[in-house]
């Protein structure tokens, strides 16, 4: 693409900001610093891919990386405001996904060692854990709520904390990785994916780059599994104390 | 009878550490029934969920047959001291399920034959088995409720409020079943309550809370009857005038 047609496509931003403007929505403005943003964002980003794919240093690659996961982790812990110690369950729950999604694709020989796979992969495994820790959080406060006198019932028959909490978890960890799993089941037939239209739009053969969807998909499966579950097994502590007593003010 | 159980200068804070309980002294003989009376937010509900360790106090000690709390697995003291809810809360699944929560928490088996006997003992009929928990009447719950409860063999039997959200006819049956159950098992028995009547109907002893303290304590008919202490006898005195003129 062009510098010339990347400049046309302002056009659908000055057409958004007019409806907006007429309509008297009142987004003008949250619009154009997104635009900004986005492009000042992905500029910048892709000038740094570009530094670390020319000279394909590990220590940058992994540099990269724990920026991408304190970026997801800063961005997920909003969701579990008021429960203390969530962001470095997060950056936990995260990290180890990475790690174990990764070292299957590597070892697996899926995919190449090189920044040009490991970067983009690892940011949609990444940014799928940053979502789905966002979900789990959003699902185990309302649990929580919903379901206190329930979890009471369990702790005063002489349920230790993790049984009186199980169900609410299997609630939790299921919720947060269904958009996944929907995802999915209707890929391809409602809406061809980021990735794989970006793929084809440059020129690569459809089949190649549905190959890498599927490999993407999949791979997101398990990741949105090791986040959630992980995250189960690290934050049922935070919602007791040590005697198996509900806190009160979650 | 033995001391049941103890409690020594309890106090506990809410969450911004204005006090709840101030200071709590009282013990429990066993086999006794107590009525627990007073004010809204005067700490009767917390006081019980502190005798089941549902919650711990910011200072003061608990003693169960002159054990210290700390000292106990607070799971075995849950199913030693048995608790039920204002509200019926059901467990998912059928009333069998809901009865078998307790004994598989302490891999026990139920036979069919205890599990009968359960409901009789709440006065429900035993084909009530399978259906699902969550169908059945706010009465129905509240009895189920007791009955998981008592799967457990509690020695004590806490009671928060549990007629408060039935009619008139269900939280009658409920009151019949824990005198029965009293009587025939001899369960040591405290039951908070804001119905003055069933207080003193049901009870052998009443504890009157009033500002996280226990203000009066004796016999029940004693304390209605002749009330010491000037809270009791303004507390009584307005909530029978509210009855008398919701009745009239």
């Amino acid at each position: 693409m062009s510098t010339t047609a990347l400049f046309f496509t302002l056009i659908f931003v000055a057409f958004a900001i007019l409806l907006s403007f007429w309509q008297r929505i009142g987004l003008e403005k949250d619009i154009m610093i997104g635009t900004i943003r986005a492009a000042v964002q992905l500029i910048a980003v892709g000038y740094v891919l570009q530094f670390i794919f020319q000279l394909k240093s590990w220590s940058l690659i992994i540099l990269m990386l724990a920026i991408m996961i304190t970026v997801a982790t800063l961005n997920a812990r909003k969701k579990g405001k008021g429960l203390p110690g969530v962001s470095w369950r997060i950056a936990v729950a995260i990290t180890s996904t990475e790690i174990l999604t990764m070292g299957l694709l590597v070892g697996l020989k899926i995919i190449q060692t090189t920044p040009q796979y490991i970067i983009p992969i690892s940011g949609m495994i990444i940014g799928n854990g940053m979502v789905v820790s966002g979900l789990f959080f959003n699902r185990l406060k309302s649990e929580m709520e919903t379901r206190r006198e329930e979890i009471n019932v369990y702790l005063a028959l002489g349920a230790t904390s993790k049984q009186a909490v199980s169900s609410v978890m299997q609630n939790t960890v299921k919720a947060s990785m269904l958009p996944t799993i929907d995802g999915m089941k209707t890929v391809g037939l409602v809406q061809l994916p980021g990735m794989m239209t970006g793929m084809i739009v440059a020129g690569a053969n459809p089949i190649v780059a549905v190959r890498y969807q599927i490999l993407i998909m999949y791979s997101f499966t398990s990741a949105a599994a090791i986040t959630a579950i992980l995250l189960g097994i690290l934050t049922h502590r935070l919602l007791f104390t040590k005697a198996h007593q509900l806190i009160d003010h979650l | 009878m033995q001391k049941l159980i103890a409690v020594e200068n309890i106090l506990k804070n809410n969450l911004h550490g204005q006090a709840i309980l101030n200071g709590i002294t009282a013990s429990i003989i066993e086999g006794e029934l107590i009525t627990i009376i007073g004010p809204s937010g005067s700490g009767k509900s917390t006081f019980l969920s502190l005798i089941n360790r549902m919650t711990d106090p910011d200072a003061g000690t608990l003693f169960y047959k002159a054990k210290p709390y700390l000292e106990m697995d607070v799971l075995q003291l849950r199913r030693k001291i048995g608790m039920v809810f204002q509200m019926p809360t059901m467990l998912p699944g059928t009333v069998r399920d809901n009865l078998l929560v307790g004994p598989k928490l302490f891999r026990e088996t139920v036979t069919e034959e205890e599990l009968d006997n359960l409901l009789d003992q709440v006065a429900l009929p035993r084909s009530i088995k399978e259906q699902e928990a969550r169908s059945l009447s706010g009465g129905q719950k509240q009895r189920v409720s007791l009955a998981r409860t008592l799967a457990n063999r509690p020695e004590v039997l806490l009671l928060d409020e549990v007629t408060a959200s039935l009619d008139p006819h269900s939280s009658e049956g409920i009151e019949e079943l824990i005198q029965e159950l009293h009587r025939q098992q001899g369960t040591t028995i405290l039951w908070v309550t804001h119905n003055l009547k069933q207080a003193k109907k049901i009870g052998q002893y009443t504890w009157v809370f009033a500002d996280g303290e226990i203000v009066e304590q004796g016999k029940t008919i004693e304390v209605f009857e002749r009330p010491l202490h000037n809270v009791t006898k303004d507390f009584i005195a307005d909530a029978f005038d509210k009855e008398e003129v919701l009745t009239l």
